[in-house]
């Protein structure tokens, strides 16, 4: 069993956002992994992993699409655990979610791996689409917004439960598959492989890079390609016209009474 | 944060990174309460074990990590954001406790006692300092009578970090004659007949255990000598240089949350009508607190640096702790006149550190003896 999974480096998203020439300026960003992504990481590691023990059921291989040279948030999801990374070689900024979705579908591929897990979206635009366009381009059943997962290892199959709006729906996917996660997913039950055993204690967050994993890092294997190299050739279909600041908000106004602020919300604020 | 000084790499970063993140999960919600409560629970030895920053530091066939001095120092200050010295000192008692076990002692010995520590299913303490002299370690009184395949302990010690919870306690005993030349080391289990301890409350530092030991007839076996017989005062000296490398480390970080602390109060408190930041005393006290900090920071790294390079600058370690353990009385001092009323009630970081940076100038060594030192070193 080969499971990918995907990170995206994202400007922080603590620090509040510059602009400059209609765009984002993130020349000056500090780049962090993608929140999601550490959930989707956490739940390949969990699905490999025989808790407490050092049996590997799956290779988890870390893909991002990134400049080689700045990759931090590879080498932090290889502390963490992952086996191996692959580095696609591009300048994500000018990238699309079709291109990155084409390069991560070329990587499965070329891979021939069983699962593809992803965080349901990056935190930087909140689109929501790589994992389903890759599921698409892979022509491969999808999960996405998982907030548990069961592997039934037996039917080489993946039982996904997803938060959706009247509840909670249970799906039976077949492997090969594409599974994007949601936040429930990191809650200490919610991954299971069948081999690790219940009540092992996990924690309801991805797992701290231990240092020794920070010092086994350095070692493992980094393969970095180019898009050339994956028979893909990238650009942006999607063109941004410009991006502005929201308004800067107004300050608040203190009213002395409830009659005073029903009057306020009725005739300034319009809302009733 | 690696722009910063030239001895940091992406490594240091990452290390801080998750240091940082366990630091935020399973330490700042509870500090307050461990801190009132004068106690943190004993899981957390196992959860940072667990992490590897218990072993960092320590050779790996002993279930440690080997690190350089930078990599201590980033440790240092993100434990340190918390603002509570009592947590640093309990949760890294070992970090004085062990290091003469690893550098003196038979294998037997090291793996019978490390590896459980470094895992936080132990706790180890230091026991040097007596009633009767904390400063002349030379003329320490207790003493480790061999009879047979034991030896048998009479005195005390006391001001022990972890004393009560201690399961391995590295204490130095008088086994020969008067002076240096008669003092070794031997490791005592927390549950050895004839050991009784008594807590102290103390000033600050209220989530580390600190007692008093008493050896009555307390009879170990031999085997658990730390080295060789009458050898141990160099063993003592040289972790004093570790011990005060890192009081320094923890003066220059608290330093610095003192700072912080101050600063972000001074940018939203108004007073007459204006944030204090925007009043020149204010600045200029912050300003006066950075560039402290600042120096003695630089001065940390160039001799962590030596230290790296394999030299122990004595009489500069002395004077660095003694640097930095008035940046910090200054820092702190600074910073709970900036706090104002907030600065003296509890909750404010720095109220707490406050009272906790008089610890810091005694322990390890206090300030004037440290200032004998380097001038004997220096042969003034
Ligand atoms: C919270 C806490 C935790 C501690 N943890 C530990 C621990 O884990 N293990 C351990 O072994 N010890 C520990 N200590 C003890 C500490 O190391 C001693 O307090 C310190 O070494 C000073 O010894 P003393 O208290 O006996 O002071 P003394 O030696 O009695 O000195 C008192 C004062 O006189 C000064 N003085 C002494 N001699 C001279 C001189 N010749 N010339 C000029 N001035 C002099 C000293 O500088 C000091 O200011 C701890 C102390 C505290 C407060």
């Amino acid at each position: 069993m080969k499971i990918l999974v995907t990170v995206k480096r994202i400007p922080d998203p603590v620090e509040p956002p510059k602009f400059a020439g209609g765009q984002i300026d993130t020349s000056s960003a500090k780049w962090v992994q993608n929140e999601f992504d550490e959930y989707a990481i956490e739940t390949a590691l969990r699905l490999a992993e025989v808790g407490g023990g050092t049996e590997r059921l799956a290779e988890v291989v870390v893909v991002s699409v990134c400049p080689a040279t700045k990759r931090e948030h590879v080498t932090n999801f290889l502390a963490m655990g992952a086996n191996r990374a692959i580095v696609v070689d591009a300048d994500d900024t000018q990238l699309d979610a079709q291109s990155v979705a084409q390069l991560i579908a070329a990587v499965f591929r070329k891979e021939g791996a069983d699962l593809l897990v992803s965080g349901k979206l990056s935190q930087d635009n909140e689109s929501n689409e790589v994992s389903q366009r890759v599921a698409g381009l892979l022509d491969l059943p999808q999960a996405t917004f998982a907030a548990s997962v069961v592997w039934d290892r037996s039917a080489n199959a993946l039982q996904v439960a997803r938060e959706v709006e009247d509840g909670v729906e249970t799906k039976r996917v077949p492997l090969p598959a594409v599974l994007s996660v949601d936040l429930r997913i990191v809650l200490p039950t919610s991954v299971k492989n069948g081999a690790t055993p219940e009540g092992h204690p996990y924690p309801d967050k991805p797992r701290l890079a231990s240092l020794r994993g920070i010092t086994m890092a350095k070692t493992k294997k980094v393969d970095v390609l180019k898009p050339a190299d994956l028979g893909v050739s990238v650009g942006a279909k999607v063109v941004s016209r410009g991006v502005v600041a929201p308004p800067k908000r107004q300050a608040g106004k203190i009213v002395a009474s409830v009659e005073e602020l029903v009057e306020k919300l009725a005739t300034e604020a319009k809302v009733l | 944060m690696s722009a910063r000084a030239p001895y940091y790499t992406e490594d240091h970063d990452r290390l801080r990174e998750t240091v940082r993140r366990f630091v935020q999960r399973e330490i700042a919600p509870n500090i307050d309460a461990w801190d009132e409560a004068g106690a943190f629970p004993r899981e957390l030895y196992a959860k940072a074990g667990e992490l590897g920053v218990l072993g960092l530091g320590f050779p790996e066939p002993l279930g440690g990590l080997p690190c350089d001095p930078f990599h201590r120092i980033v440790v240092t200050e993100e434990l340190a954001r918390v603002g509570s010295g009592g947590l640093v000192a309990g949760l890294m008692s070992h970090g004085i406790a062990l290091p003469p076990i690893v550098a003196l002692g038979d294998e037997a010995l090291q793996h019978k006692v490390v590896p459980r520590v470094l895992r936080g299913e132990a706790v180890a303490a230091l026991a040097i300092s007596e009633p009767d002299g904390g400063s002349d370690v030379a003329n320490l009184r207790t003493t480790a009578t061999r009879d047979g395949d034991d030896y048998v302990l009479r005195g005390s010690k006391t001001f022990i970090t972890s004393g009560m919870r201690a399961d391995f306690i590295t204490v130095a005993v008088r086994t020969g004659g008067p002076g240096m030349a008669g003092i070794s080391l031997i490791v005592v289990e927390g549950d050895r007949p004839g050991l009784t301890r008594t807590p102290l409350s103390k000033m600050g530092w209220w989530c580390s255990d600190t007692a008093t030991l008493y050896f009555d007839e307390c009879r170990v076996p031999a085997a658990n000598l730390v080295g060789k017989e009458n050898q141990g005062f160099l063993g003592i000296m040289q972790n004093f240089n570790g011990e005060r490398l890192a009081i320094a480390s923890m003066a220059i970080a608290f330093s610095q949350t003192c700072l912080d602390e101050a600063l972000a109060w001074a940018r939203d408190r108004q007073t007459f009508g204006k944030p204090l930041i925007s009043r020149q005393v204010i600045r200029h006290k912050l300003v006066d607190m950075a560039q402290r900090i600042e120096c003695t920071r630089a001065w940390l790294e160039q001799l962590a640096w030596r230290v790296q390079q394999g030299q122990w600058p004595i009489a500069d370690v002395c004077m660095l702790k003694n640097a930095a353990t008035q940046c910090l009385e200054y820092c702190a001092k600074e910073a709970v006149q900036i706090l104002g009323g907030a600065g003296y009630i509890r909750g404010a970081k720095s109220e707490r550190i406050y009272r906790e940076t008089k610890v810091l100038s005694i322990g390890g060594g206090a300030e004037e003896i440290m200032k004998e030192l380097a001038a004997k070193q220096l042969g003034y």
